[in-house]
């Protein structure tokens, strides 16, 4: 977290952002929070399905999760990086075969029937384990889960799981709904993944397709006082430009997940009354990689990557494509992780001779039109910052003579032409960084997966070695040694380059002053905003 | 597309109705037979020409959903298998004409609902938006037309001819961001997107009034684009009138300039803006794509480019099959107006 920081505060643009936020005046940070009062707030996507049990992605938690709550939520300050939501403690048996979960007395469903550990066994065997996007990984081993009492859950495990892989899952993947309401007809056609029934601070209220959602108080929210908030108001505002303007216009309060792209917030900063925010994404960290299809001959050769590496000039992506707003990668684990990073990894300082060099060494020498050989660049178009690092990467490789063709798909485009038909040479990519490197790091080097698994390896990496560590990490249940092993990760991931790092980034948020308690976990955007308020 | 071939049909098809008889009732008649079967087939074809390009375009439903998701092997597959994308590409569309047989659009991808229920959701704004802008470029557009063609080459004229040519040429989506930027960011008198207040629970003439505060900048944004169309138009059909034989005649008669303008000139020069009127649709709708999304109007436009972003294939064909048969009714009610309005042309062609 330090690290990010740092490094951040390090590029002229983010430090002069910071400036600019902490030098506005910014009354009521550390007033008492008022009650009352509606946040109306930018929402660029309109999920199919609300249900943060089956779907475990951002876009589904930042509606679902002031709705239906986790076991526990992220911390800045908690004991391993948790705090308590549904679940009060938890604890994991040295055999790695159960985990015991004590949970909240006292808490309602938004029906108002009593939560009780029926509904975790439910939702963890029911949901989680076969239904999830990344439960499915996740909770592969569970068996069963004990009920002894209503408001103790045990998680049976059929092969040893390190409790630190759990742990670290139970802020994105482990979503309570109720049981009384999805045990009956199929979990996939439930009305209930339209409307979800939760425990959380807000109840959901209705759903305007391509206009709002409306979520309203729950009145008998188990949080003493909480929510702070009447009523949370999602416009879904679909073009890019419209998150800044109805900011400035006062139309809405709050835009999150960089709704305002990076370029408007040097301006949109200067707007009296709004404030820009780089905290609270801490736990969301999305890696820029550029994957690399080691099919091609060129490509399977080390030196090759290595020239590659070299060739990125990595301080001036953070610099120019995010405008400040990320920092520089050394490996498959960012900077900002406090549990797994370490920074003895092998380096790739930019540095064209060398990799010039390299490529000679490789016996890729010049053509007489100063060419090596051509690939095929697929830059993904989620971002715009992918698709700008396309355009450089383009011109960087140029530098040492290799020819790269750019190839522009839309999103579904895309993953079926880098994850299905393997039809690339280099791809750019955003993988996600989830708090823990089995969860969706370590697939991405790993040999062996289905074609058509997206964000996994599919450039045809296979090595060994890196193969039996990961799978060594997995199966660790002492935490310093699990987490040493992937220490050793890191470090045979940037020596071999099953691909390239280049930089991490998190989001931004632009609020008016008036929002109050804004960042203050690692996953803001996406918890419960219990605490969340409107000064009038 | 459609709009364009139903024009360039349009002269034959006046041409051997007049034949048969000189009522314009009796034409009108002919005219809606004879397009209601040649509609069928427009339609089917519009809907197998959309199913197989989307078919054409790399990825499906599934690649697009798991953009934000991710996922494993056996999700994937279960998805695949739930929304029917492992079946054949033919048993697919064999599947969607029996259904469209019935009269049924199927089942929305994206929204788990049936296609029907979330057109119709759009629908009406996106009428409301393509009406209110029609009226407003058509309208105010051969208004001014006729301002600027009164006096061909005059100051008024010259201005005007340069301004329309100028709004015309700048794109709907720059127009539109700049009207939000002066009108709703600026100053504050309008608001900045949507159809209506959001969550404000009005009802009735309070609702009403808020929907048209809501329409006037999408509906300007995309109405002055078209404006100059019907400007230049209406004075480009005034300047050739003018020149005709008969206005030497009603000037020699002595009528008022205002009279020999309004109930000559001008009446004369109308009926292609009308003929434009019905293939201007086509590309009113088309335009109002980057209108609805600018504006987060939830319309048929913004509807049509989600669902091509995530490949929902029922949904695209439900909603090209909506407009398709949206073009073929206007362009039809503009013939039909047509045989009413304009005696001479099945006149003179039935002596031709």
């Amino acid at each position: 977290m330090s690290g990010f920081t740092i490094s951040r505060r390090k590029m002229l643009a983010g430090s002069a952002m910071l400036l600019a936020s902490t030098a506005m005046p910014i009354s009521g940070w550390a007033q008492t929070p008022k009650k009352g009062g509606r946040l109306v707030l930018a929402a660029d996507s309109e999920p199919r399905n609300l249900n943060p049990a089956i779907v475990a992605s951002n876009g589904v938690f930042f509606i679902s999760s002031k709705i239906v709550e986790t076991l526990a939520e992220a911390s800045f300050d908690g004991k391993d990086g948790l705090a308590p939501r549904l679940a009060v403690s938890w604890e994991g048996a040295p055999d790695g075969l159960s985990a015991t979960f004590k949970l909240r007395d006292g808490v309602k469903w938004h029906d108002g029937k009593p939560f009780t550990s029926a509904d975790v066994a439910f939702s963890a065997l029911h949901i989680w384990k076969p239904l999830q996007n990344l439960g499915r990984t996740v909770f592969k081993d569970l068996a069963a889960v004990d009920t002894p009492d209503d408001l103790t859950a045990v998680f049976k495990f059929a092969k040893p799981t390190p409790f630190q892989l759990i742990r670290n899952a139970l802020p994105a993947l482990s979503s309570v709904v109720p049981k009384h309401i999805y045990e009956v007809g199929k979990i996939e056609d439930n009305p209930a993944n339209n409307a979800p029934i939760g425990t959380g601070p807000f109840k959901f209220d209705e759903y305007k397709p391509g206009q709002y959602y409306r979520l309203t108080k729950n009145t008998d929210y188990w949080g003493k006082d909480e929510p702070y908030l009447d009523e949370i108001i999602y416009q879904v505002l679909p073009d890019r430009t419209s998150a800044a303007s109805a900011l400035e216009a006062g139309e809405i309060q709050l835009a999150a997940f960089s709704a305002v792209p990076l370029a408007d917030l040097d301006r949109i900063s200067k707007v009296p009354g709004l404030k820009v925010i780089t905290k609270g994404y801490e736990g969301l960290t999305y890696q820029l990689v550029v994957e690399i299809n080691h099919r091609r001959k060129e490509l399977a050769d080390l030196k090759v990557r290595q020239a590659i590496a070299h060739a990125i000039d990595k301080d001036f992506v953070v610099k120019t494509v995010f405008l400040g707003y990320a920092a520089t990668a050394t490996g498959p684990v960012p900077k900002n992780d406090p549990q797994f990073y370490t920074a003895n990894v092998p380096t790739y300082p930019f540095d064209v001779a060398k990799a010039n060099a390299l490529l000679d060494e490789a016996g890729y020498k010049k053509g007489a039109d100063g060419k090596r050989f051509s690939l095929k660049l697929l830059p993904a178009p989620y971002f715009n910052e992918t698709k700008q690092f396309g355009d450089y990467l383009r011109q960087a490789l140029a530098a040492i003579g290799i020819d790269a063709q750019l190839v522009n798909n839309d999103s579904a485009a895309h993953i079926k032409a880098v994850y299905t038909d393997h039809a690339f040479d280099l791809a750019v990519g955003p993988p996600v960084f989830r708090g823990d490197p089995a969860i969706s790091t370590t697939i991405l080097m790993q040999s062996g997966i289905p074609d058509g698994v997206p964000f996994s390896n599919q450039g045809g990496y296979k090595n060994d070695a890196l193969d039996a560590l990961i799978t060594k990490a997995s199966e660790t249940l002492d935490t310093s040694a699990r987490t040493d092993l992937y220490k050793e990760f890191q470090k045979e991931v940037a020596a071999d380059l099953p691909l390239i790092n280049v930089a991490e980034w998190s989001f931004i948020s632009v609020a008016r002053d008036t929002v109050g308690n804004i960042a203050n976990n690692p996953r803001w955007a996406v918890s419960n905003w219990a605490d969340t308020y409107l000064e009038s | 597309m459609s709009g364009r071939t139903e024009g360039g049909t349009r002269a034959r098809r006046f041409c051997s109705s007049s034949r048969a008889a000189d009522a314009p009732m009796t034409r009108a008649l002919a005219l809606l037979r004879r397009r209601l079967v040649g509609s069928v087939f427009v339609l089917l074809i519009v809907v197998i020409g959309t199913f197989l390009l989307l078919e054409a375009a790399p990825g499906d439903a599934v690649d697009a959903y798991i953009v934000s998701t991710g996922g494993d092997a056996g999700m994937i597959e279960l998805l695949r298998h739930r929304w029917g994308l492992d079946q054949s590409e033919l048993a697919r569309l064999a599947n969607y004409l029996w259904a469209l047989l019935h009269l049924d659009l199927g089942q929305s991808v994206t929204f788990s609902r049936p296609i029907r229920d979330v057109i119709l959701e759009r629908l009406p704004n996106t009428l409301l938006l393509m009406v209110s802008a029609t009226a407003l470029s058509f309208g105010l557009g051969s208004a001014l037309g006729i301002y600027a063609g009164a006096r061909p080459g005059s100051l008024r004229d010259r201005f005007l001819s340069i301004g329309s040519l100028a709004l015309y040429a700048v794109p709907g989506f720059w127009l539109g961001l700049a009207l939000i930027i002066v009108f709703a960011v600026g100053l504050r008198w309008l608001p900045i997107g949507g159809i209506e207040t959001l969550a404000s629970d009005k009802t009735g003439l309070d609702r009403a009034a808020d929907i048209g505060i809501h329409l006037v900048l999408p509906v300007s944004a995309l109405g002055f684009i078209y404006l100059a169309l019907y400007l230049r138009m209406m004075r480009a059909g005034m300047a050739e009138v003018w020149r005709q034989d008969f206005v030497l005649a009603v000037r020699a008669r002595g009528l008022s300039r205002r009279r020999i303008v309004l109930a000559h000139v001008a009446r004369n020069a109308l009926l292609p803006l009308v003929t434009m009127l019905g293939l201007q649709s086509a590309q009113m709708l088309g335009g109002s794509v980057v209108i609805e999304s600018v504006f987060s109007v939830p319309g048929l436009g913004r509807l049509a480019q989600e669902a091509v972003a995530s490949r929902d294939t029922p949904l695209l064909l439900g909603i090209i099959l909506v407009s398709a048969v949206l073009v073929i009714a206007i362009n039809l009610l503009v013939d039909i107006a047509y045989a009413f309005l304009d005696p001479r042309v099945g006149a003179s062609e039935a002596g031709a």
